[in-house]
């Protein structure tokens, strides 16, 4: 017989988790208890900030494809959760965070700490369950992860009452293989793939757009086939950059709101829009009534959900895409798409010449956010990791960002939390020390997060952190000045001085603010062996180009 | 816009009818009438939803709840797809009795289901409108209180959730 508490820690080691992230209270201390017995066979991370820990989960779930642990105390150890929970929702990003709860015959009484994480969490997991009694703990867990990593992944909440893990119970750890309400795939249907194959051999201007999905599948070499095959060109969304090589000769670009010229202008002039493993976010359509209207769609997609909820399709593909590319790349004709591939290089020299130029190659000025991105690559690894927060810096560095490797992308997509970043690069550079792993963020954002300076010192993690400092919130500031008549309503900032911050935390810091003091800084952060904060002072009120205005069809992308 | 029956098939698991109910809420749509019981297999529930949305976003929403963990199968139906009942129930002074209410009583084929000195309870199954028209006959007889459930459903069409269960994939 074991205690609860042991019970959860050996369900985790179980699982193979090699990390947590957490934060000790008072309900949780049973765990933490056991934890002190088990620090050889899995390795616990103190952040400094129940948000940092699960946004560091997050990191390292994104960059590793394994599930992500988080264990938190009741009440405000699990409401600090709920940003993570969502975000990671809504970027399909696998967590299993185990919150303590208070004794369950306390469980309604307003208790110390006390407060509904099942009800609070309930729309921002995809599933959770409260653990009253300690012989429901290991399958629990089981469910969870089983839950979590399957399907489209998500995160999942188990509330644990305190009196589960201080009662004795056995452990017989089974994982799960199933639970019968819940078909996370389904079988492919070859009448699809034949009907999707019959509208891609017939198309004149065929593309493909894809996202995250190909890369939660592992179906990197499954979607290069299809290209390879096909030579259909193919642009990424924002989650989906490094899911095939950028120097892939289909590769045209990324989408959306600030992504390229003519990935968003030639959606509204293919024939057939081929969608693998993407959602059709409001910030890759643009209007949705002016959005591709003369293409048929083909739908490569996990979750029947996703299938028709914002652009209807023609053909939907359910089903795992790993599965389904193979059978669609047998199916269709070798092809080039020779001219078709001509108008994208043409639009392209537009986006260089109004937009690049100015980003990448001034000489006078103030700094560009893109100059950085830009010496980034010069001396990154190739399977270098990017992290960025939620914002100008964020578009810029995805923008300029060369994305060789899969895995290689993190960032906040869908919720858009600024805050994001800094712990999850933590979180990603704990995956694998050897790998660089660059955060870039913002003034704004670091400031959201920044006492995760604190577990970057402890754990030693050689993170390399890029402050792009331009004293506003800056695409806030943006918008204000395009949509609302430069009223820079509390968007400027009054910042403190970064360099002691960081240099407080026993991190390498340098500040760059001239052009010619920024090569040399950037390698020497890229040289550096331990962690490295690197603040560049960059112009005030640059913008992000090109921009699809909310409500403009992607066809209306701007370039100034 | 249609009125929709939803049949959803669930495990039996504390907080279910709860992550049902916010896929509505999140989207901003009333449900009209809800009712969840056991059905006729040891451990699945079936819940029973009325709402009115247009035919697209019924698709939607019975997606968004079966991709619910716990959600075994949803079926939606339009009314003519379905057998439904709704049960009202009227209380009534006692006073209120006379030949003309037994004409209402006869009429409807409503039960008399309780007798106290003070009133009586009527109770009367059949569809909303139906009910509906009880009540409106009724407040002129001094209505006291009136209940009415959601509506419990079986469809039309034929389908299995043993079946369904079995064809584990």
């Amino acid at each position: 017989m074991v205690r609860g508490a042991d019970i959860v820690v050996r369900s985790l080691i179980a699982e193979n988790a090699e990390f947590i992230f957490g934060y000790p209270g008072g309900a949780i201390m049973p765990v933490y208890d056991a934890l002190y017995d088990y620090s050889d066979q899995i390795r616990h991370v103190l952040t400094r900030h129940e948000q940092g820990a699960i946004h560091a989960a997050q990191g390292y779930a994104r960059v590793s494809g394994k599930v992500g642990v988080v264990l938190a105390t009741s009440g405000p150890g699990a409401t600090n959760l709920i940003t993570g929970l969502a975000d990671a929702q809504i970027d399909s990003t696998p967590l299993v965070c185990i919150t303590g709860q208070v004794a369950a015959h306390l469980l309604g009484s307003d208790a110390f700490q006390e407060t509904d994480v099942i009800g609070l969490s309930m729309p921002g997991t995809k599933w959770n369950i409260q653990v009253r009694r300690v012989e429901d703990i290991a399958p629990a867990i089981a469910k969870a992860f089983h839950i979590a990593k399957t399907g489209r992944p998500g995160p999942v909440l188990v509330d644990i009452t305190k009196n589960a893990q201080v009662e004795f119970g056995e452990f017989n750890y089974e994982p799960c293989l199933g639970i019968r309400s819940y078909r996370p795939y389904v079988a492919i249907n070859p009448t699809a793939i034949a009907a999707a194959a019959q509208l891609i051999n017939d198309a004149k201007r065929p593309y493909v757009l894809y996202g995250q999905g190909v890369i939660l599948a592992n179906a990197e070499q499954e979607l290069k086939g299809f290209l390879d095959k096909s030579g259909i060109p193919a642009a990424s969304t924002l989650l989906g950059s490094g899911a095939i090589s950028q120097d892939h000769p289909s590769y045209v670009g990324k989408l959306g709101m600030h992504g390229n010229y003519a990935p968003n202008i030639l959606t509204n002039q293919c024939d057939v829009l081929i969608a693998i493993g993407m959602r059709f976010d409001d910030r890759v359509t643009g209007d949705l009534k002016r959005y591709a209207k003369q293409a048929q769609v083909v739908h490569l997609e996990l979750d029947p959900s996703e299938i028709d909820k914002n652009v209807k399709c023609a053909v939907p593909v359910l089903g795992d895409c790993k599965q389904s590319l193979p059978l669609l790349t047998d199916a269709v004709n070798s092809n080039n798409h020779h001219d078709w591939f001509q108008k994208f290089r043409e639009l392209d020299k537009e986006e260089k010449a109004a937009v690049m130029s100015y980003d990448l190659e001034s000489t006078h000025g103030g700094l560009h956010m893109g100059e950085v991105i830009q010496l980034i690559n010069q001396f990154k690894d190739e399977n270098a990791i990017l992290v960025s927060d939620v914002g100008q810096h964020q578009m810029i560095s995805w923008r300029y960002f060369h994305y060789k490797e899969s895995r290689t992308q993190v960032t906040s997509g869908g919720l858009g939390t600024m805050g994001f970043a800094l712990p999850a690069a933590l979180g990603a550079q704990l995956h694998d020390f050897k790998r660089q792993v660059i955060c870039v963020v913002g003034d704004g954002g670091i400031q959201m997060t920044i006492q995760e300076f604190g577990t970057i010192m402890q754990t030693k993690a050689p993170v390399k952190v890029v402050l792009l400092n331009n004293n506003y919130l800056g695409m806030v500031r943006q918008w204000q000045q395009l949509f609302y008549d430069k009223r820079y309503s509390f968007t400027e900032l009054e910042n403190p001085d970064f360099i002691k911050i960081a240099e407080a935390y026993k991190l390498k810091a340098v500040k760059v603010t001239e052009r010619h003091e920024l090569k040399e800084a950037v390698a020497q952060m890229i040289l550096h062996e331990g962690p490295f904060f690197l603040e560049v002072v960059v112009e005030k009120e640059d913008n992000v180009f090109p921009m699809i205005a909310t409500g403009c069809s992607v066809e209306e992308v701007r370039l100034s | 816009m249609n009125r929709y029956t939803i049949l959803v098939y669930t495990e039996n698991f504390i907080g279910i009818l709860n992550r049902i109910t916010i896929i509505f809420t999140r989207r901003g749509i009333n449900i009209d009438a809800l009712t969840a019981s056991e059905s006729r297999l040891d451990g699945i529930h079936k819940i029973t939803i009325e709402v009115t949305v247009t035919d697209e976003k019924i698709i939607q929403l019975s997606k968004q709840i079966e991709k619910v963990v716990d959600v075994i199968k949803v079926y939606y139906f339009m009314d003519d797809e379905v057998v439904y009942q709704e049960i009202a129930l009227y209380k009534i002074p006692t006073e209120s009795l006379d030949p003309s209410l037994e004409k209402v009583i006869r009429q409807f084929n409503a039960h008399i289901i309780a007798a106290e000195k003070e009133f009586v309870v009527l109770e009367f199954t059949g569809h909303k409108e139906d009910t509906q028209a009880l009540l409106e006959i009724l407040k002129k007889f001094n209505l006291l209180e009136f209940a009415r459930s959601g509506r419990v459903a079986i469809a039309k069409p034929k389908f299995s959730i043993t079946e369904y269960l079995n064809n584990q994939t």
